[in-house]
């Protein structure tokens, strides 16, 4: 009882110790080894372009040069009096790619049919190294000789006469039909 | 702005009334092509192997042969 006391409190202590570092509104350290690098804020709202979230939290550009600014009053207005591009500068202002520009294809799948045939290949030549340095004699079983003395005793015992084995063979002119 | 309601009820119903009998319809297909390609002629071929067949012969060419433990061939 009294070791099980003690080593409640360790176990108190060190969560302690890790539930003020969750709770701290530091964010994620990107893994580096020493120096001091940059630390998003994941506890403010964050931009993605992704394909299942056509809205995202918030803006691509959350700092507007002056000209954004002045689009961004311009907007407010009615939305004819907009030329194309300023419609545009718009969409990147709130937006980093268009849903075209993620769906692009990246021909990812040529490096990973390359690399399943690659392994495919070094795997065949493992196989011939273990063909002839690791497999054992083949049993007598497999010779040719006995090969066909097996046939011969399953035609004299008529193995699977009616359709199957010995069905195909003649016996009168002792060949295959 | 003037879409058509879209039908709420019944899928399940319409679904099943389109691909039940196409199921059914397949399977007594496929039941009775394996019935004229293999049961049939593999019925008629233990018929037709029956028919001539002189168990006695064949005893005594297996005898022969000599694949028994119970009776040697007849030289011995």
């Amino acid at each position: 009882m009294e070791m099980l006391h003690l080593t409640a409190g360790r176990v108190a202590g060190l969560l302690s110790r890790r539930g003020v570092a969750v709770f701290s509104t530091s964010g994620v350290k990107m893994a580096s080894h020493g120096g001091v690098t940059e630390q998003t804020d994941m506890s403010v709202p964050l931009y993605c372009d992704r394909l299942d979230t056509p809205l995202p939290d918030r803006p691509y550009k959350d700092t507007l040069s002056a000209a954004d600014k002045s689009l961004k009053q311009k907007e407010k207005g009615p939305w004819n009096s907009l030329s194309k591009e300023e419609k545009l500068a718009l969409y990147r202002i709130m937006f980093n790619e268009t849903y075209a520009e993620m769906k692009k294809p990246t021909g990812e799948w040529k490096t990973v049919l390359g690399g399943i045939f690659f392994f495919i290949g070094f795997t065949g030549l493992v196989v011939l190294w273990q063909r002839y340095y690791v497999y054992p004699p083949h049993p007598r079983t497999l010779d040719d000789e006995w090969q066909a003395m097996q046939v011969k005793r399953m035609l004299d015992m008529r193995v699977n006469p009616v359709e199957g084995f010995s069905a195909k063979w003649d016996y009168e002119k002792g060949q295959w039909k | 702005m003037s879409l058509p309601k879209p039908a709420m009820r019944g899928l399940l119903a319409k679904r099943l009334r389109f691909h039940l009998p196409i199921a059914f319809g397949l399977s007594i297909i496929a039941a009775v092509a394996f019935k004229f390609t293999v049961t049939e002629p593999r019925k008629q071929a233990y018929a037709d192997f029956y028919k001539h067949y002189d168990s006695m012969k064949e005893f005594s060419a297996m005898r022969e042969a000599g694949v028994f433990e119970s009776v040697r061939p007849t030289g011995k």
